[in-house]
């Protein structure tokens, strides 16, 4: 579903990313881990084009991603949740969810209003439909940014630490959501620190440090026998 | 202070009122259409500004740069004095509509510019991982959030403008200050003429200088983005 080849990304003279390969396969739900400044964040907005890629390519369901069709695919493939759930403020929650189908995908209004309460339901906050975002919680915020992903139907969905900007009672909240999300056919890429949920949900973990992907596996495997030094390191301090 | 209250000369400018009721029409024209220009070129060139093909906000620059730079005063007069030499000649309500419009076009630039920049960068990055393009991203994200920032410093520059048409009374013009340079140099009454023309731009100006005060004391009641994005719990 995603490939990646041979990927690089400077930032300046700050080489971010460096000779990434990585597959992600239809329907898998991948976790990646690591560091601040590790090149992960840098890595899954690669997946979206939000950073153009310095080398390499990056296919999305069988297609090169380029700055030419970036938006169309953007349209078609893909959706993102973001660390600071980037609502939209002027907007009520609802108008938040039926934006893009209605204009993106032109599904009409009625219809759009209809899918969205429909996700509203699912994360539990029907009650919200007309309430601006800035009136809820951190963590209520965050699930209408997941159904804002969820009301376009996309086959991917990428989360960038979606859980790091929360205060620490709201955070399972979201989690719990994801993870029932995770119980669908749709491809799961997610930068995040919680072990937790990355052992209740992941297919794969990758574990990336100084912009290289360092170690591979199962969650399990990060668990029992982590092998690299860094790693162990790394999850010492993550795990409690 | 005898000149200053006398009665006659009072009396007098009552009696001429209409000369200033004349000029108030004519600055009254030139600002509202003027207002129309600036914020033409100022939403133009605001937008151009933060358009990511490097070339558009090298012009918006220029134009910006250009403007604010040179006095009103000159500007004007190149118009009105400089242009006949090329064989481009304006009429004088015209010189003054295009002066206010073109030099408070290049404030109004500013003002929507930072409008737009000061729209969290996540909102458009949200909007760009959903499909929706440049314009539609503007459009749908970012102008409508602009417009409630900016309300306060555009009807400042409104007020500005309004005091900035008095450049008109330096190419005879036929605008309130015209009128009470004129009266009060035909008639030696210097008092009564240029306390007049003051009153009348307060008239003008005073309601806008209210307004500006209104609209940034409601713009400071809408939650910040900022609480937002500490992930912490926004008050109503």
């Amino acid at each position: 579903m995603i490939k990646i080849e041979n990927l690089n990304k400077y930032f300046g003279n700050l080489h971010v990313l460096k000779d990434i390969d990585l597959h992600v396969k239809s329907g898998e739900k991948l976790v990646i881990i690591g560091p601040s400044g590790s090149g992960k964040s840098t890595l899954i907005r690669c997946m979206n084009y939000l950073e153009e890629p310095s080398s390499g390519t990056v296919y999305v369901d069988n297609q090169e991603l380029t700055r030419k069709n970036k938006t169309q695919m953007a349209k078609s493939t893909s959706a993102m949740v973001f660390q600071q759930f980037n609502l939209y403020p002027h907007m009520t929650v609802l108008k938040n969810l039926t934006l893009a189908p209605v204009k993106l995908q032109k599904i009409p209004a009625d219809k759009a209003k209809e899918i969205a309460m429909e996700y509203l339901i699912r994360v539990g906050l029907a009650d919200k439909a007309e309430e601006y975002p800035h009136t809820l919680s951190g963590g209520q915020q965050q699930r209408v940014a997941i159904a804002r992903a969820l009301t376009t139907r996309q086959k991917i969905i990428l989360f960038d630490e979606p859980t790091s900007a929360l205060d620490p009672e709201m955070v399972q909240e979201v989690l719990d959501v994801m993870i029932g999300l995770s119980k669908e056919n749709i491809t799961m890429v997610c930068v995040t620190h919680e072990m937790g949920f990355a052992r209740q949900v992941a297919d794969r973990v990758i574990f990336m440090d100084e912009g290289k992907i360092i170690e591979t596996g199962t969650p399990e495997h990060f668990f029992k026998n982590p092998e690299n030094e860094r790693t162990k390191i790394f999850l010492s301090k993550i795990l409690h | 202070m005898t000149k200053l209250f006398s009665i006659r000369r009072w009396m007098q400018l009552f009696g001429d009122f209409d000369q200033f009721l004349a000029g108030m029409r004519t600055t009254l024209i030139v600002a509202l259409l003027g207002l129309l220009i600036a914020l033409a070129l100022g939403i133009l060139f605001g937008v151009l500004s933060s358009v990511k093909i490097k070339i558009l906000p090298w012009i918006a620059r220029i134009y910006v740069e250009f403007f604010q730079n040179t006095p009103l005063v000159v500007q004007v007069f190149f118009y009105s004095f400089g242009l006949p030499f090329i064989g481009v000649r304006i009429p004088d309500l015209m010189v003054g509509i295009l002066g206010v419009g073109l030099y408070h076009g290049a404030y109004i630039a500013e003002v929507v510019r930072s409008g737009i920049e000061a729209v969290p960068k996540g909102q458009v990055e949200a909007a760009e991982s959903q499909g929706f393009g440049h314009i539609q991203v503007m459009g749908y994200i970012v102008l409508p959030q602009t417009l409630k920032i900016t309300l306060p410093p555009l009807t400042n520059q409104a007020m500005n403008l309004v005091k900035n048409t008095s450049v008109l009374a330096m190419i005879a013009g036929m605008d309130i200050m015209y009128y009470a340079k004129s009266w009060a140099g035909n008639n030696g009454f210097f008092y009564q003429g240029y306390l007049s023309a003051g009153l009348l731009y307060f008239i003008l100006c005073f309601p806008l200088t209210k307004l500006t005060a209104w609209l940034e004391q409601k713009a400071k009641q809408v939650p910040s983005q900022k609480k937002i994005n500490n992930g912490m719990e926004a008050d109503v």
